[in-house]
């Protein structure tokens, strides 16, 4: 382990730190609350390591969805992940065993900090990048912790607190539709989703909703390909 | 299956099929080439349309036949839209929003 490394990156990591501390103790609390302890939010978070992920295994263990159903949510809210690989390629490039790691870690937010990362003058650039995917993950894992801890010793009536999966999609959803040119696929999305809820019911509705977004945006294709990618904004 | 023999599959699902979305553009475009350009293209439209459909999943027990089971969500929903493009602030608007949806459906509209 380079301490030194580690040190120059732990500035860097503060604003996730507070972050993951507070999204990870909300997960922590929701997880306690359908019956799963502390050991169970902290396995969930070294092996999983994924915000709204996670959030959204709340409700799925809660209902005791299907493991075909677990692997099919998993796959399309983590989609997005696809993209923040691609700009990556470069980066990760020549970093042996450890870059495995940084695929597996590689979150919104730390997403977010390695796509502006510059490493200090006099620390490798592969320790830094490292260090920050390391010190982002420990704060996810002791936040989760400390939350599922914390539901479990006070007596606070946690009815609503899955809202939090809700307020969490939204602000990602704001923040999209600020930096996006074009607001028409988040109207699409929306669209698919509430006319598949209608017409199929809430049990089934993800599928065909994903499936006519995916055909209307390759419809959309020659409106909404403008090119090069704009600044993604950080999401949660 | 038991209910923890349940859960432990089902994390492990999720653990497998999130390495798997953050592996594959190493896996299928870590050789130099440059990916398809649809590839790109859904790249980069595809977040903003999957969110918006997982928000009206969140939102999909809502019913129109009793004020309790809409209006929380409605005044909530709209609360963290207001505090998001007033403070641009995550943990101030996923927090704001959260323990005021608490507190409407735990003592508003009970």
């Amino acid at each position: 382990m380079d301490r030194k490394a580690m040190a120059a990156a732990f500035p860097a990591t503060v604003p996730v730190l507070l972050g993951y501390l507070a999204i990870g103790m909300a997960f922590g609390f929701m997880l306690e609350a359908i019956g799963y302890n502390f050991i169970w939010a902290f396995f969930m978070s070294l092996t999983v390591y994924a915000g709204s992920g996670q959030y959204l295994g709340v409700t799925m263990l809660a209902s005791a969805a299907a493991l075909g159903e677990v692997a099919f949510l998993t796959l399309i809210i983590n989609f997005r992940h696809l993209v923040y690989g691609l700009s990556m390629l470069e980066k990760f490039r020549g970093m042996g065993l450890r870059k495995l790691y940084m695929i597996f870690s590689l979150t919104d937010e730390t997403y977010a900090l390695l796509a502006s990362a510059r490493a200090p003058v006099g620390i490798d650039p592969r320790n830094y990048y490292f260090s920050i995917a390391l010190l982002d993950h420990s704060y996810w894992i002791l936040g989760s912790v400390i939350g599922a801890m914390l539901g479990a010793a006070l007596p606070i009536n946690t009815q609503g607190i899955d809202f939090a999966m809700t307020a969490l999609f939204i602000v990602i959803a704001v923040g999209q539709w600020e930096s996006y040119k074009s607001h028409l696929p988040a109207v699409l999305g929306a669209g698919a989703a509430l006319l598949f809820l209608i017409l199929v019911g809430q049990e089934q509705m993800l599928l065909p909703a994903l499936a006519v977004i995916v055909a209307g945006l390759m419809a959309l294709r020659s409106r909404l390909d403008e090119g090069e990618p704009e600044e993604k904004e950080a999401e949660v | 299956m038991s209910r923890f023999g349940y859960a432990a599959a089902a994390i492990a699902v999720m653990a497998a099929v999130t390495f798997l979305t953050r592996a594959l553009p190493f896996l299928l475009f870590d050789r130099g080439e440059r990916p398809p350009q649809l590839v790109l293209y859904l790249g980069r439209v595809l977040p903003p349309a999957v969110i918006a459909m997982l928000i009206v999943y969140c939102l999909r027990t809502v019913r129109f036949t009793a004020p309790g089971l809409w209006l929380p969500q409605l005044i909530s929903v709209a609360a963290v839209i207001a505090l998001h493009l007033w403070k641009h602030n995550n943990l101030i608007s996923i927090f704001g929003g959260t323990l005021l949806y608490m507190f409407l459906v735990q003592t508003v509209f009970v």
